[in-house]
Parts: C-alpha cells; sequence; structure tokens
C-alpha cells in the first residue's frame, strides 16, 4: 500500500498535487478544534472589516471571524462529502459485486433498479426533500437521502469489473474449495473493485458537496448550520458583493475550488492508475 | 428490424417504470409534509380579514375536498395517478386558482430551450475538440486547453453561472444578466422579442457549456488516445487514407457511441444544473418557478416541477437511446 503511493507521488504529477490541495484543505479544517469562537454566534468582532493581520479572511457582516468560521464551514462541507461517499460506496459495492457475480434474475432485477436510478434527476427530488422536512433537514439527513442516489454509476462499473473476475481461474477455484458466494464476493472479487472504489469515492465527494453547495445557496437547507454553501447563503443574503464585502464570497469560492480541483486530480489519477498501459506510459517503462 | 422494434419497446417499457417510480416516489415524499396545504391558503384569507368561524370551518371543508384530502392517501395516491395521466395536479398556491400545470406549463418552454441548445453545443464541440486533442497528442492549442479544461470541470454550476454574473454584472456589464428577455418588449414573434430571448440566453447558456465542456472534452481525449493505437487505425494509415477522413470517420466515429451513453445517462446531472442556473440568472424556468413555489409553501407546483422533470429527462433518455442503434450497428443485434 505504501509503495503504491510512493510510486504515485513520484510518477504522477497530478496525483501530488491533488494530495497537497486536498490535504491543505484537510489541515485548514482542521484547525476548527482549537478554533477560540463558536461558529454560530453573531456579532462577537466588528462587522466587515477586511482581510488583515488580526483577522486573516476578513470578518463578514454579521460579525463572525471568517478565518475561524471557514475551518468550522470546510470541516463540515468535507465530513458531509466523505460520509455520501462512505454510505454510496456501500450500497454499489453490495449491488455491483452481487449484480456481477450471481447474474441471471438477481442482475436483471438489480440493473432495472439501476437504470431507473440513473434516469432520475436527483435535484428537484432533494428540493421536495427539503420541501417536507424543511429544518429537520440536518447534515447526516442530507447525507443519507444523497447517498441514496450517489450509488448507481459506480455500481454498473463494480459490475462490469465483477463480470471479468467471474470467469477467472481464481473464481472456480474457490467455487469448487466450497466458497460461499458471499465470502467469493467480500474476500476474492473485493479487493479487485477497491481500485474503482477509491477513484469514484472522490468524483462521488465532488458531487454530493456540489449539490450542498447548491441547496445551500438557495437556502434549501439548514442555514445555521455552518457549510460553505451557508457561508454562500448568507453572504448574498447580506448583498455582499453589492456592498464591496468581496473577501467573504471571494475567499470560499476560492478554497471550494480548490478542493474540487484536488479532489478531482486524485480521482483522475487513480483511474490512471488502474489502467496499467497508461501508467507504464508514465513511469516510462 | 425487428430486432429494433423489439429494443425499441424495451427501452419504452424502462422509460414508463422510470416515470411510474419517480412520480410515486414524488407523491408520496410531497405528502408526508407537515406543512398543510388548506391551512396555508386559510391562514392567508384569515389574515386579511375577520370571519366568523363557521365560514372558517366550511372553508377548510372546501378546500380539502379541493385539494382531494378528505381520502385515506392510498385512495389519495391511486386519485393523483388517474388525474396525472390527465395532466391535472391540482390548483397551485402561487396564483390560487390557476392550475400548477399551467405554471409548469408557462416555464417548461424555456428550460427545454436552454437545454437542448446549450447541451447539443456542448456535447459537439467537447467530443469534436476531445477527439482532436488525442489524435493530434502535440498540439500546444490543444494540450493547454485540456489544463483548463481539468481546471475548470470540477467547479460546480452555482459558482460558475455566479462568478459569470459577477463578470458581466458589476466588473463588465455588456450582457444582461437577469431575466429572459427584456423588460419593454412585448412576447410575440417579432425580431425584436426573438433577439432579445437570444441575448439573455447567452450567459445562461455559456455558463452550462463552461461547466460542460471539460467532461466531454476530457472523456474523449481518454477514449481516442487509446482508439490511436488500435490495429485498424495503423493500417489505415500505412494504406494512405488522408488523416482528415481517419480522424473523423476511422476514429471519432467509434469513439462517439460511448460518449453517446454517457450522455443520457448524464442527462439527470445536466437538467440539476439548469435549474440552478436559471435561479442565478432569474431566468422564467423551471428552476425558478420550483424556488418560488418552495419559498411559498406550494405542494402542487413543486410536485408537478418534479413530475415534469422526470418525464422530461426520462424522455430525452429514451430519445437518445433509440438513436444509439442507428449509430452502432453493432447494438442491433444484440
Amino acid at each position: 500500500m505504501f509503495s503504491v503511493f510512493r510510486d504515485l507521488i513520484r510518477y504522477n504529477m497530478e496525483f501530488a498535487v491533488g494530495v497537497v490541495l486536498v490535504g491543505a484543505i484537510v489541515l485548514f479544517s482542521l484547525l476548527s478544534f482549537i478554533s477560540p469562537v463558536d461558529p454560530t454566534a453573531i456579532y462577537t468582532t466588528i462587522p466587515d472589516m477586511p482581510p488583515s493581520a488580526e483577522y486573516w479572511f476578513g470578518t463578514n457582516s454579521r460579525g463572525q471571524d471568517l478565518f475561524w468560521h471557514l475551518t468550522f464551514a470546510f470541516r463540515n462541507t468535507l465530513f458531509f462529502g466523505l460520509s455520501v461517499a462512505l454510505l454510496s460506496r456501500v450500497i454499489s459495492i453490495a449491488v455491483g459485486l452481487a449484480a456481477g457475480y450471481l447474474g441471471g434474475w438477481t442482475d436483471r432485477v438489480l440493473m432495472f433498479v439501476n437504470d431507473i436510478f440513473v434516469a432520475l434527476p436527483t435535484f428537484p427530488i432533494l428540493v421536495l426533500f427539503y420541501f417536507v422536512l424543511r429544518s429537520d433537514l440536518d447534515m447526516f439527513k442530507l447525507a443519507l437521502i444523497m447517498a441514496c442516489f450517489g450509488w448507481p454509476y459506480d455500481a454498473r462499473l463494480i459490475r462490469s469489473v465483477a463480470l471479468g473476475l467471474k470467469h477467472r481461474e481464481f473464481t472456480r477455484h474457490a467455487v469448487f474449495a466450497g466458497m460461499s458466494p458471499v465470502k467469493i464476493m467480500f474476500e476474492e472479487h473485493l479487493p479487485y473493485v477497491m481500485p474503482i472504489v477509491f477513484a469514484t469515492a472522490m468524483a462521488n465527494m465532488i458531487w454530493s458537496i456540489g449539490l450542498e453547495v447548491t441547496l445551500a445557496v438557495l437556502g434549501f437547507t439548514n442555514i445555521n448550520i455552518p457549510t460553505v454553501g451557508t457561508a454562500l447563503y448568507w453572504a448574498n443574503n447580506h448583498s455582499a458583493m453589492v456592498v464591496g464585502v468581496w473577501w467573504w464570497i471571494v475567499i470560499p469560492v476560492v478554497l471550494i475550488v480548490l478542493t474540487f480541483l484536488g479532489l478531482f486530480l486524485l480521482a483522475v489519477s487513480m483511474n490512471e492508475y488502474i489502467d496499467p498501459r497508461s501508467r507504464l506510459r508514465r513511469m516510462g517503462a | 428490424m425487428s430486432t429494433y422494434l423489439v429494443f425499441a419497446l424495451k427501452r419504452f417499457l424502462q422509460f414508463l417504470a422510470v416515470v411510474f417510480t419517480g412520480v410515486s416516489a414524488s407523491f408520496f415524499i410531497a405528502h408526508l409534509s407537515p406543512i398543510s396545504p388548506v391551512e396555508t391558503i386559510i391562514g392567508r384569507v384569515s389574515g386579511q380579514s375577520a370571519f366568523s368561524p363557521e365560514a372558517v370551518e366550511s372553508l377548510r371543508q372546501t378546500l380539502t375536498e379541493l385539494f382531494g384530502l378528505n381520502v385515506p392517501l392510498h385512495e389519495q395516491y391511486f386519485n393523483f395517478l388517474r388525474r396525472f395521466l390527465v395532466g391535472d395536479l391540482g390548483p397551485s398556491l402561487l396564483a390560487f386558482p390557476t392550475p400548477a400545470m399551467k405554471l409548469v406549463g408557462l416555464a417548461l418552454p424555456w428550460t427545454v430551450g436552454l437545454l437542448t441548445l446549450s447541451t447539443i453545443l456542448t456535447w459537439l464541440v467537447g467530443n469534436i475538440l476531445g477527439g482532436l486533442a488525442g489524435y493530434y497528442q502535440n498540439s500546444r492549442l490543444l494540450k493547454a486547453f485540456g489544463i483548463v479544461a481539468i481546471g475548470v470541470q470540477p467547479i460546480p454550476y452555482y459558482i460558475v453561472a455566479f462568478l459569470m454574473v459577477i463578470i458581466f454584472g458589476f466588473l463588465w456589464p455588456v450582457l444582461p444578466v437577469s431575466g429572459g428577455f427584456a423588460m419593454n418588449v412585448r412576447p410575440s414573434w417579432s425580431p425584436e422579442f426573438v433577439g432579445s430571448i437570444l441575448l439573455h440566453g447567452i450567459l445562461p447558456a455559456a455558463s452550462l457549456v463552461i461547466v460542460g465542456l471539460g467532461t466531454w472534452f476530457l472523456g474523449m481525449r481518454a477514449l481516442v488516445s487509446n482508439i490511436v493505437t488500435e490495429d485498424y487505425v495503423t493500417y489505415a494509415e500505412l494504406a494512405g487514407v488522408r488523416r482528415e477522413r481517419i480522424v473523423s470517420s476511422y476514429v471519432i466515429r467509434n469513439a462517439m457511441v460511448p460518449q453517446l451513453t454517457a450522455l443520457a445517462m448524464s442527462l439527470g446531472g445536466i437538467f440539476s444544473g439548469t435549474i440552478i442556473t436559471e435561479q442565478v440568472f432569474s431566468y422564467p424556468g423551471l428552476g425558478t418557478l420550483l424556488v418560488r413555489a418552495v419559498n411559498a409553501g406550494d405542494s402542487a407546483v413543486v410536485l408537478a416541477v418534479s413530475c415534469v422533470a422526470v418525464i422530461a429527462v426520462a424522455t430525452a433518455i429514451l430519445l437518445i437511446d433509440l438513436i444509439h442503434p442507428l449509430l452502432d450497428p453493432r447494438i442491433r443485434v444484440e
């Protein structure tokens, strides 16, 4: 595992840049644990101060120190993205491996459901959930709902790999040795799909964080929880761009774009690593 | 030809299943709502003037009947399905006696127009540029474009649209940043009106194109750089087929097929993007209607928008799937 990581850092610029970007954002969000301020309290500092030595990212019109506020926002947002990715990975692995290995009617039914989920437009349905739950829609419920929509692409990808594994020698050996289908799926086939699981997890985080930001900006989540989206929501609410408090919008936007870029580069480089042809080309073999 | 009919029939059944599931899910989610449309209207009416308790009670009964809420949930569901088939989803709250479907019908052409135009443009330009970049791997210009595409691709719709509003609304105000057409033009088929629509459509469409272009470019480049190493391409090169012909009919045409599948699979996401873009640019489409309806607590319109969204996306996917075998002869045999 460690040698794979070392090779990726050494031979893959994209991976190295991605690690640096995501690492920096994670460190930034971890600062929230030593934060001296309460992220939900307002009017604790002088409002509308531009970035300075005292307030690194300035303060917003609600009298919050933007630096510490954003550490909480990024912690919540990253945690949210990670939970959606984890939950939807569980579904996509289970569905993908079962459909690929068991085949037949299981495959047909699962892929039928899969195709329905691919075709459903997620955003109006998420808005519908907000409409019903209103302020009861906390981060965990939202993560759970999004995980139910974030699995179908990746399940199909995992299924295609599992289909190939099914006819390999070692699967037949495992069957003859009396392994149960569940054991074959999770002990023999799972390691082969793990690279895909990691690569798609990054893409999934981009998707879920993007949707969360969008929902929050429209005011369709609990706007009292500090996230990147709600930070932008309050900035719009106070017309930050019009009254000249540009740092309130520019700083979160730059940071979230760096996060997306980092996650995207990680996903791309892992995808490339999965394909041995392009890996060899890059290592100059 | 009969295999194509079987294929089309199978796809159509799948389309029906998608619509049924989506519409049913929307119904059940919407009816979990603790906000009663009846109480909302009563609140609004009795806020304006005083009524006797008997009058309020009879109003409540009439409205409950009007919204069909006086029967158990499963009967409401069947009533909903029956009325859904004839396109009736009840009165809206936003503009009270107007049917919700009429409001959706007014908003739909804007969204469909914006979505169709920007999606086709994005897909074609992204794929052609990506195909060229995969084939001419040493071109500096295309390499630079690839780096830009990687940088822009992961940014969500909202942020791109918002940046465009800041740039073209505050820093360099040359294009209209809100609305579907200018206030002083009367809606008709006159050149002024059409021109105004096009002018107001530039920014929303451009933001959708900018976000979408990178995905298709990168996907196509990766596909083509694999196809280029195939034997038949080498053979065509050795046989002296002109390079433009190799790129267009040997390489790009083969790579288009998986990209078409990808287009069908990503339509749902593109649709979500359009909704947000509309909201940012105050474009008079489904997205703006949806946001207004949510803020007004109008369950009928929210439900109608979700149902129409499900149908619209499913129809587009069905259409793409039906053209698919005409482009790729291998699918017909399957």
